[in-house]
């Protein structure tokens, strides 16, 4: 991997900031004579948060909040710094109803190729944010473990909910968050008790239908000394052009250990916005990993919070784009107790005109002392039209710690291409076996083996085709 | 098997190799010394198809083909190998799938069945014997976090596997301490074959004394200056370069 450049994110995107300041305008009470849009997409969100369906009141009053946050804070601009290279101009002008609940054509066949074990994983099928008891399976997870429907949790009374839903998820802060937070309905709720140990993966799969939005809400909270292993996966069966507006919330207790998959493997067409934030109890440890390779226009939000005393996180993820997919990823690190390592790896591989965003922020209080962060992202453009803005950022304001970030750009490597061909291995080849060992670093650390498996072949698979296009 | 005829090759505006007329017959060694600069390095690049390097002049035969029509994957395919100086790392393509692959592109290119994962590794088994690495290197990424005498060493396993009926080696010796240099010494010398030959390029003519060379040129400013048979090597431990370099820069005065 030659390293032709280090990007620091200076680059500007004239289009999207004359979109973004239109859309400002009209979204602020339809004051600008640049209103082209009718329904305001703000107004229709609004019509269909009226229609909502019922809850307790403490869930109303969530709902509201959220609701009226989104209003306030709108649609973001690519002023706004975290949304800098990306537009959300193409989700912002679209109406998008409230996608329509119930299984449709979705079979539990279709959906076999979303699985990652042959034996089965305890599954819990979503479709257009909604649960479907059909389609999902159940395995015997043991004593202290508690998966089910949000939706079913809270009509029940569950009452650890209210304790913890909208708590962790910023929605004063995120605009889509809040969105999300107007929206709550369905999504997954796991418990761990105390010193519960999920030895079976828990896989969340989220399948979208028609043209409309979902807002799934996962909320998963771990006892002490507890253990798991999460999947949430976004997929679609047709490639149709849905939004997906998805929030979990984590909470890990103390000395808990979390690993968490995020699979965004949305439709070409699709507008995906998924935000995961987690809260982390003293020497809790969290293991993340997001894919990304769906959607035309796509963000992923990975936000931790180290609270307590020698917690550890570990957010790896991968960006493949082509065409014209713009993919963005943002993690942010609070380092706010002492004692705490950080991990960050971050790959990205971008062909055809595509562009992909990595945005990745430590930020080290001043009482985070010893901290141990490592932030990298490294990116490879297949072709010339590719594109991708990286900015590591950090941010320390304790005195004694180690901190180490960077970034890198780069192309496929000539002389690791001449070694392969003066092998007989020819060009097309050799270009599939680099791309694929340089995304393959970042996948070898899935742990979980069956997942690693599944990846690296359909990463293969991906680098296969288009090396023979 | 190999005419080279006043080849010329450069980087950008620099000429490197002016004018190397060489031929190489089945079954010989050749070794191509020469002080450092002298285009050795280069001419094995050439020989390979490193297309950062151009040809500005001169031909080069293979088995009665046009050598540099061939891309470098079609030159291996057709059995030219070359063991690099610096055997370039690979992250995370492991040396069992990397070899593999160029094993089999190379059956392919000739019309023969692809081998499976378990019939290679019956294959290769005997190879890593040769060259005295352990079956688990292949399982590690292509050369990395490979020690310099371990980089060496696959490639000499490399060409064990593939088979080349022109083996060229760019300075297999250089960073070898006396054991890696056995090892990589026997490992080319039990390929020998009166069908294969063998260009042996290096800076040393300790290498030469466990691989014995039938001819010996010496390279000076991009031009064979002298060529003779093993003792010349002997004859340059003693005396170095500098006596033949003159000679070069004179002969490309005149030119």
């Amino acid at each position: 991997m030659s390293e032709v450049a280090t990007l620091n994110g200076a680059r500007e995107n004239p289009a999207a900031a004359t979109d973004g300041a239109a859309r400002d305008a009209a979204g602020k009470g339809g004051a600008s004579s640049v209103t082209t849009r009718a329904p305001n997409s703000i107004e229709v969100y609004r019509e269909d948060f009226e229609r909502k369906i019922t809850g307790p009141d403490w869930l109303q009053a969530l709902r509201k909040q959220g609701m009226t946050r989104f209003q306030t804070l709108g649609f973001p601009t690519t002023k706004n710094e975290d949304w800098h290279f990306t537009s959300v101009a193409p989700i912002a002008e679209r109406t998008f109803r409230l996608a329509s609940i119930g299984v449709g054509g979705v079979k539990r066949a279709d959906l076999a190729r979303f699985d990652f074990d042959e034996n089965g994983w305890h599954t819990l099928v979503f479709v257009n944010g909604a649960f479907s008891e059909d389609l999902s399976s159940n395995v015997p997870l043991g004593n202290g473990v508690g998966v089910s429907s949000l939706a079913r949790a809270i009509k029940s009374g569950t009452a650890s909910i209210e304790r913890h839903l909208g708590k962790i998820a910023a929605f004063e802060q995120h605009t889509f968050t809040a969105l999300n937070t107007a929206f709550i309905n369905d999504g997954a709720l796991i418990e761990l008790a105390a010193d519960a140990i999920v030895e079976q993966p828990i896989h969340l799969v989220f399948v979208s239908e028609g043209e409309g939005v979902s807002h799934p809400r996962n909320l998963i909270v771990t006892g002490r000394h507890s253990r798991a292993t999460v999947i949430e996966s976004y997929v679609s069966l047709r490639d149709s052009a849905y939004f997906t507006n998805a929030v979990t919330e984590i909470s890990l207790g103390e000395g808990a250990h979390l690993d968490h998959y995020k699979l965004q493997r949305e439709s070409e067409k699709a507008f995906h916005v998924g935000t995961v934030q987690i809260r982390e109890a003293r020497d809790s440890q969290l293991h993340s990993f997001s894919l990304a390779v769906g959607g035309s226009l796509a963000r992923t939000n990975i936000y931790t919070s180290l609270d307590g005393d020698a917690a550890t996180c570990t957010l790896n993820g991968l960006y493949l784009t082509d065409g014209t997919q713009h993919v963005d990823n943002q993690t942010s690190i609070e380092h706010i107790a002492p004692n705490c390592p950080s991990h960050e790896l971050y790959k990205g591989v971008l062909d055809g005109r595509s562009h992909g965003v990595f945005n990745g922020k430590v930020y080290v209080h001043p009482e985070a002392q010893k901290t141990d962060g490592k932030q990298s992202n490294n990116n490879l453009l297949l072709s010339p039209t590719a594109r991708v803005d990286t900015k590591p950022q950090l941010e320390i304001f304790a005195d004694d710690v180690k901190c180490t970030h960077g970034a890198t750009v780069g192309r496929l490597d000539d002389l690791a291409m001449f070694y392969l061909n003066s092998r007989g291995i020819g060009p097309e080849t050799a270009r599939m076996l680099l791309t694929y060992a340089f995304a393959a670093d970042v996948l070898e650390t899935i742990e979980l083996e069956p997942l690693k498996v599944q990846l690296e072949k359909m990463v293969l698979a991906r680098f296969a085709n288009e090396a023979v296009a | 098997m190999l005419e080279i005829n006043d080849l010329h090759a450069g980087i950008g505006d620099r000429e490197i190799l002016r004018g190397i007329t060489l031929r190489v017959n089945a079954g010989e060694i050749h070794a191509v010394m020469g002080p450092n600069g002298s285009g050795k390095s280069t001419l094995a690049q050439v020989l390979a198809g490193n297309p950062s390097y151009e040809v500005t002049r001169g031909t080069v035969s293979y088995n009665g083909q046009n050598l540099l029509e061939m891309d470098p994957e079609v030159r291996a395919q057709n059995g030219i190998f070359l063991a690099f100086q610096y055997p370039v790392e690979i992250p995370g393509v492991s040396n069992a799938y990397f070899l593999r692959s160029a094993y089999n592109e190379i059956r392919k290119a000739n019309g023969q069945e692809e081998v499976d994962p378990l019939e290679f590794l019956d294959l290769v088994e005997e190879k890593l014997k040769l060259v005295d690495m352990d079956e688990s290197m292949l399982s590690r990424s292509v050369n990395q976090g490979f020690s310099g005498g371990e980089k060496k060493r696959n490639e000499i396993f490399q060409m064990a596997v593939l088979s080349p009926r022109l083996a060229i080696l760019d300075e297999t010796d250089s960073g070898l301490d006396i054991d890696a240099l056995r090892i990589v010494a026997e490992g080319v010398n039990k390929l020998r074959s009166p069908e294969n030959a063998t260009i042996v390029v290096t800076h040393y003519q300790r290498l030469l004394n466990y691989i014995v060379p039938d001819y010996v040129h010496v390279l000076a400013n991009g031009r064979i200056v002298k060529s003779g048979g093993k003792e010349l090597a002997l004859e340059l431990e003693e005396k170095g370069y500098d006596w033949l370099q003159g000679a070069g820069a004179g002969a490309g005065a005149v030119a």
